[in-house]
């Protein structure tokens, strides 16, 4: 649990501060997005968190430990942190650059080899072939996920990560997000997550605190936010879109309904998206579509209706299964 | 044969000549030690300052571009002649090509590198030791090598102003027209220069560590 | 000072003969990196070697290698003159070939497709851009030379170098401080003007 209490500060010879008394609270195992555009504070706030800014006023509790009573380096060996250029360290191999925080724990050397090839395996890079690699060699891609394995590295309960995709091309980053949602589900870790793409946060966030000059302006889950903006900025900032966006957040087995009588000739799979649906339908130039599981059994049927009926704004949003 | 002559005045002064070469390396080494001693970690710590110049770089850079025997020359009538004030002037004339290389050595390391170690729980000396340093060596080395070459090539000038090696056989055979002897000062000399820059490179690439 | 003064004469002397020494081996030098770097920035092979065979020139020391020059030419101007090239091309033949092939190869591609021909392309686009980094080598020539000659004086090349060395056998210290310094004025003078059009340069070329 991070409870974030009045933070302020403000850089000298800047107009306004770019924190301005943040108040937030993020929940234990929770992936807490801070969204917002330039300038608006999000990163200022991550940073303050693992003390590498200094704050001008305002309190921090991880864990219920004020952060200013604890010493900035162990603070910081305790917590998780991923930037976006990585920052591994080239004369490092690739073990060595995961094995950075155990090491200045003292860890004894077979625990952390153990570790280091246990942390690869779950990034996806197999150790045998990267372990003595170095970071010269691999791609950016390959990079962030070794980023990602030495943040991990001495199991700290929280991470601060910012925008770590965000250097990628757009099909690793889609990639990248989808297996690191992937690990967190094995894992019990807070997470504060920064990033400017909306669609990132969407997918990424339990819950989005959206910023604007150093202020909090809505803090809700992602459905929450796309069903019910809090004011014209919100609205603005997810985009015109916003209703489609939140059909991607509903599976179509919500929809489904059954369907006495032949199914209709074009089919969708149980585990797509309404959003998915929608298109299929418009391309089809149908109004109703066969849902069929993964074995192609039909089991139901969803309508341009039902779709309709979830997609308005008055709807209810139940939080559904999350999509990896 | 000229360089025959030469090697027969070896064989006939060994203790002239060896004298002479032991002097000159003396020289060349302690001048180098003690610049290295000096430079490098004002230049680290300099690098690790907020403000980007300062008065010791600006000061380097300067001191860089002075011809060597004019700097000999200015301490011979503040430290007199001999060993002393000829170490104390080579190591001199080896500070600035140290300092500036430690300093754009560490300065050089890029900031997200420093960032990430730093937001893992680095102390500022566990970060100079274990990441700035390292990386930077081959900038840090390339600077020692070439305050190597420029402290053999100096200690030959030492001659004038009475330190001793090779140069007391050049200047000798200068003015007493003796082209042997002038071989017997210069082609050593020569080798002990390329000798050092040899060295200091291979230094540098066993130095440098793999990922770079 | 009041020996400079009294003296100003033979201190002008000293340093006209500097600079003539000094402008006389940048200039061949000058031409001479320029044929030579333009020849390796276009061939791996030539680079390396001309870089191999120059960077040993560089390294040895400098009365040494007047020195050497003694059986061959004699004492005199030639002898630094010579001296004076070899260093001066290590820094400057790299400098060259380093700087032409700087030059962003989408711009030579641009004007290859205009229909440049080598030599227009030469001379309008790659050595222009390429200015920067040779002017830096040409700082770096200029102060090594400067220095150099300095010692040449002892080689009866003239210089400020004869007030240092009459200084010294006479043991007269006016004498050596006012050919030492005026030394590094000189050499402080000439790195601070060439770094100067260093940097319009680099400013230019944005």
């Amino acid at each position: 649990m991070i409870d974030i209490i009045g933070l302020v500060k403000q850089f000298p010879g800047t107009a306004r501060p770019a924190v301005d008394h943040l108040t937030l609270t993020i929940a234990d195992g929770e992936v807490c997005v801070l969204i917002g555009p330039s300038g608006c504070g999000k990163t200022t706030t991550m940073r303050v968190i693992n003390r590498m800014i200094e704050p001008d006023a305002g309190t921090v509790k991880v864990r219920g430990r004020d952060i200013f009573d604890i010493d900035p380096v162990s603070l910081r060996r305790s917590i998780g942190y991923v930037i976006q250029q990585v920052g591994l360290f080239p004369h490092w191999t690739i073990a060595e650059n995961v094995a950075t925080v155990p090491r200045l724990l003292g860890w004894k050397p077979a625990k952390i080899r153990t570790r280091t090839d246990e942390l690869l395996t779950l990034v996806g890079m197999a150790p045998e072939i990267y372990r003595d690699r170095v970071p010269r060699e691999l791609s950016g891609g390959q990079k962030q996920r070794v980023g990602v394995a030495r943040a991990l590295a001495a199991d700290p309960p929280v991470m601060l990560m910012d925008e770590p995709f965000g250097a990628l091309d757009p099909i690793t980053r889609a990639r990248l997000q989808g297996e690191f949602l992937n690990i967190l589900r094995g894992l019990k870790k807070t997470i504060v997550f920064v990033t400017h793409d909306i669609d990132e946060a969407i997918r990424m966030g339990d819950r989005i605190a959206i910023l604007k000059d150093g202020a909090l302006v809505q803090y809700d889950t992602p459905e929450r936010i796309l069903a019910a903006p809090a004011d014209s900025f919100v609205e603005a900032f997810v985009g015109a879109d916003r209703a489609l966006k939140r059909l991607s957040l509903i599976p179509v087995t919500s929809a489904c309904e059954p369907w006495p009588g032949t199914p209709p000739p074009n089919t969708i799979a149980a585990e797509a998206s309404l959003r998915d649906a929608l298109a299929r339908m418009l391309e089809a130039d149908v109004d109703r579509l066969a849902v069929v599981d993964a074995d192609e059994r039909f089991v139901g049927a969803l309508t341009l209706q039902a779709i309709r009926a979830h997609s308005a704004d008055a709807a209810p949003v139940a939080r559904i299964q999350r999509f990896p | 044969m000229l360089l025959v002559e030469a090697w027969q005045f070896i064989v006939a002064h060994p203790d002239r000549f060896f004298g002479a070469l032991l002097t000159h390396v003396t020289l060349s080494a302690a001048a180098l030690a003690l610049a290295t001693a000096i430079a490098l970690p004002t230049g680290v710590w300099l690098a690790g300052t907020r403000r980007a110049a300062s008065i010791a770089i600006a000061t380097a850079n300067v001191g860089r571009t002075l011809p060597s025997l004019a700097v000999l020359a200015l301490v011979m009538p503040l430290l007199g002649t001999g060993f002393l004030p000829s170490l104390f002037a080579l190591t001199l004339l080896a500070l600035p090509p140290i300092l500036l290389n430690s300093y754009t050595g560490i300065r050089q390391v890029e900031p997200e590198i420093v960032d990430a170690a730093r937001g893992m729980g680095m102390t500022r000396g566990e970060i100079v030791r274990k990441v700035e340093l390292p990386i930077a060596t081959p900038v840090i080395f390339a600077g020692i090598r070439t305050a190597a070459v420029q402290v053999v090539s100096g200690a030959v000038l030492a001659a004038y102003i009475g330190g001793g090696g090779l140069g007391d056989f050049i200047t000798a055979g200068i003015a007493m027209m003796a082209l042997p002897q002038l071989l017997v000062g210069a082609i050593p000399a020569t080798l002990l220069a390329l000798g050092a820059d040899q060295l200091f490179g291979r230094l540098q690439r066993a130095l440098t560590p793999k990922g770079l | 000072m009041k020996w400079l003064l009294a003296n100003w004469d033979q201190v002008l002397i000293a340093l006209g003969q500097h600079l003539v020494i000094a402008s006389t081996s940048i200039a061949i030098a000058f031409i001479l990196s320029l044929l030579i770097g333009i020849w390796a920035a276009r061939y791996e092979s030539v680079f390396r070697v001309a870089l191999t065979v120059t960077g040993l020139l560089y390294t040895i020391p400098t009365l040494a290698f007047l020195a050497l020059l003694i059986p061959v030419v004699g004492l005199g101007r030639a002898n630094a003159i010579i001296c004076m090239v070899a260093f001066s091309l290590m820094i400057m033949i790299r400098n060259v070939a380093v700087g032409i092939r700087e030059v962003p190869r989408e711009v030579v591609d641009a004007a290859q497709g205009m229909g440049m021909s080598a030599t227009q392309i030469l001379i309008r686009i790659e050595l222009p851009l390429a200015l920067p980094v040779i002017v830096a080598g040409l700082r770096i020539a200029t102060v090594t030379v400067i220095s150099v000659a300095v010692v040449a004086a002892y080689v009866n090349a003239g210089g400020l170098g004869t007030l240092i060395f009459s200084g010294i056998s006479n043991d007269h210290a006016p004498k050596i401080w006012t050919g030492a310094l005026t030394a590094c004025a000189l050499a402080i003078v000439a790195d601070l003007s060439l770094a100067r059009l260093e940097s319009w340069l680099r400013r230019r070329a944005r």
